[in-house]
């Protein structure tokens, strides 16, 4: 830290005046992106459809498309989850993670090694769950919220048979309450896999001393937050693969 | 070009009577002045008067969190212009529209500078984001300036989002039709949502009306999203920003150890 710096009088002092190092640099790309912003907009028009019409619904609507991961989900979990459950999560889950974080290694530097895991989680829960959700929203779903490929017409009749079901029917279950309770054991027993699963990975990958530094607290809120974060694949998997549409069944709530 | 000959017309410019009127005295470059264009200045004054040679380089911030703040000052400028001759109304929201394009003088254009720019302080928020991410930014004594950040990303989703029911047209309605729709499967809160029956929650009563002023979206929606989007969020946002950025002069620039 700067104050930190001064004190130490430490030999290399590395500091350049913000007039104009930084200012100069600012103003540069700032006129840059001003001029390629007023290109862009003197050649792309933003869209302006005709007048809105409550009793005429589009297919397909589509959400802005910053949103289209979630409206991706969608496809795979009822509303509730994937529409507010989901993205609280995603919102806690982002707050917490200077806490949960308890490496002090690769602070104010860019390096890969001393901090992989780290770096891969985000990469896999932004740029592949995030990012290729909303690139699948965007440009792979037609009407009816159908899978087509960009070049393909969009054909609002196109059939798709609708064969999914759920697992406990799939796996032979017919009886309601045998199906939940098993519903249930499922779910349950997937979270338990994870975190303990989670658990023996990092006391082989990073060893005892660090699970008593790290805690059970931060280590059961990193856990769950993984667990959830692997919830989306793992049921993706099951849908596209085995056509399972829920897990869990009830009058109240669908997983 | 021959040095001499530059500096004798810099010399003619600036050794006369006029220049001087205007502006007193040359600017001399020492160390004094270079920190008190910064000090004295208010706008400058966001930055500290020095700055470590490795955070200035583009390499390091991809000048990402710098652009985010560009971009929304794009939309703050170009939006009200788009003001004067908008009105929240369902009669006339369309037609103000068209009006816009077609009639004002740049009307056009400050549309579309709006409309991208705030789509692209989106990409730039999340780069920003990930580089913050990659260089370990967040960590002590930074991690409450990561929670400002975290929610400074919300309110650009939000902004941009309630913006988009603006133009009163097709896709606009539509598109925050569904978007809204998740509201309705709020548990407890929306009436669709799991449990709705023990709160009492009903399709004009629950999350989703409350963000739309009503059962469905309508008139009552287009108000509310105008004010959301013209005063409430950027006030907001407007406020974090200075939180953010009064916090990253505060704790210093994020940097390897000396
Ligand atoms: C409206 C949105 C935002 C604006 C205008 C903004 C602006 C800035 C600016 C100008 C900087 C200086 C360094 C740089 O340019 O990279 C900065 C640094 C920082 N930002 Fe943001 N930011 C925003 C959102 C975020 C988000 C979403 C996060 C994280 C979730 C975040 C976390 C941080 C942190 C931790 C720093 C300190 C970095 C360091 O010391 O290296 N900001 N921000």
């Amino acid at each position: 830290m700067a104050e930190a710096a001064k004190e130490k009088k430490l030999p290399i002092d590395d500091k350049v005046h913000t007039w104009p190092h930084l200012v100069r640099l600012e103003f540069l790309v700032a006129l840059f992106v001003m001029v390629a912003l007023t290109l862009w907009s003197i050649t792309i028009d933003a869209p302006l459809e005709e007048p809105a019409n409550p009793t005429r619904t589009p297919n397909p609507s589509k959400a802005p498309w910053y949103f289209l991961g979630l409206q991706e989900m969608l496809v795979y979990f009822d509303p509730w989850h994937a529409g507010v459950v989901l993205p609280s999560l995603i919102i806690v889950g982002l707050m917490v993670i200077p806490f949960i974080d308890i490496n002090p290694k690769g602070n104010g530097y860019y390096c890969f090694k001393e901090r992989k895991y780290e770096i891969l989680t985000f990469i896999f829960g932004f740029h592949i769950l995030w990012v290729v959700m909303i690139i699948i929203g965007t440009f792979f779903r037609g009407p009816g919220w159908n899978l087509f490929w960009p070049w393909q017409r969009w054909d609002p009749h196109k059939v798709v048979a609708l064969t999914n079901v759920d697992l406990p029917y799939l796996l032979g279950f017919r009886d309601y309450w045998i199906s939940a309770v098993f519903s249930l054991i499922v779910i349950g027993a997937y979270f338990v896999i994870t975190i303990a699963g989670f658990y023996w990975w990092v006391l082989r990958v990073k060893g005892q001393e660090f699970m008593e530094r790290w805690g059970m607290v931060r280590f059961t809120i990193t856990a769950v937050l993984v667990a959830l974060m692997l919830s989306l694949p793992a049921k993706m998997f099951l849908r596209l693969v085995f056509n399972v549409k829920y897990i869990l069944v009830t009058p109240w709530i669908n997983i | 070009m021959d040095k001499n000959l530059f500096d004798k017309i810099k010399n003619d410019i600036v050794e006369n009577q006029v220049w001087k009127a205007i502006f007193r005295h040359g600017y001399e470059d020492t160390p004094r002045n270079r920190v008190l264009m910064v000090t004295a200045n208010v706008f400058l004054h966001l930055h500290p008067a020095k700055v470590r040679r490795h955070g200035v380089r583009m390499r390091f911030t991809w000048c990402m969190g710098g652009l985010t703040f560009f971009m929304y000052l794009v939309t703050v400028v170009t939006g009200i212009y788009l003001m004067f001759y908008y009105r929240p109304v369902a009669e006339y929201a369309y037609a103000d529209m068209k009006y816009l394009e077609f009639d004002m003088p740049f009307g056009m254009l400050m549309r579309n500078m709006h409309r991208w720019s705030a789509h692209a302080m989106i990409v730039f928020v999340w780069l920003h984001m990930f580089r913050v991410f990659l260089t370990g930014s967040y960590k002590p004594p930074r991690e409450f300036n990561w929670i400002v950040g975290v929610l400074l990303l919300v309110l650009t989703l939000l902004l941009s989002f309630t913006g988009y029911l603006l133009p009163w047209d097709q896709l606009s309605i539509w598109a925050v039709t569904v978007g809204s729709n998740m509201a309705r499967a709020t548990p407890l809160l929306g009436n669709e949502g799991p449990f709705a029956d023990f709160v009492g929650a009903n399709p004009i009563y629950d999350a989703r009306a409350f963000l739309f002023g009503g059962g469905e979206i309508g008139p009552h929606t287009l108000l509310r999203f105008y004010i959301l989007h013209c005063i409430f969020i950027p006030m907001v946002a407007s406020i974090l920003m200075a939180v953010h950025f009064w916090r990253i002069r505060r704790d210093g620039f994020s940097g390897p150890s000396l």
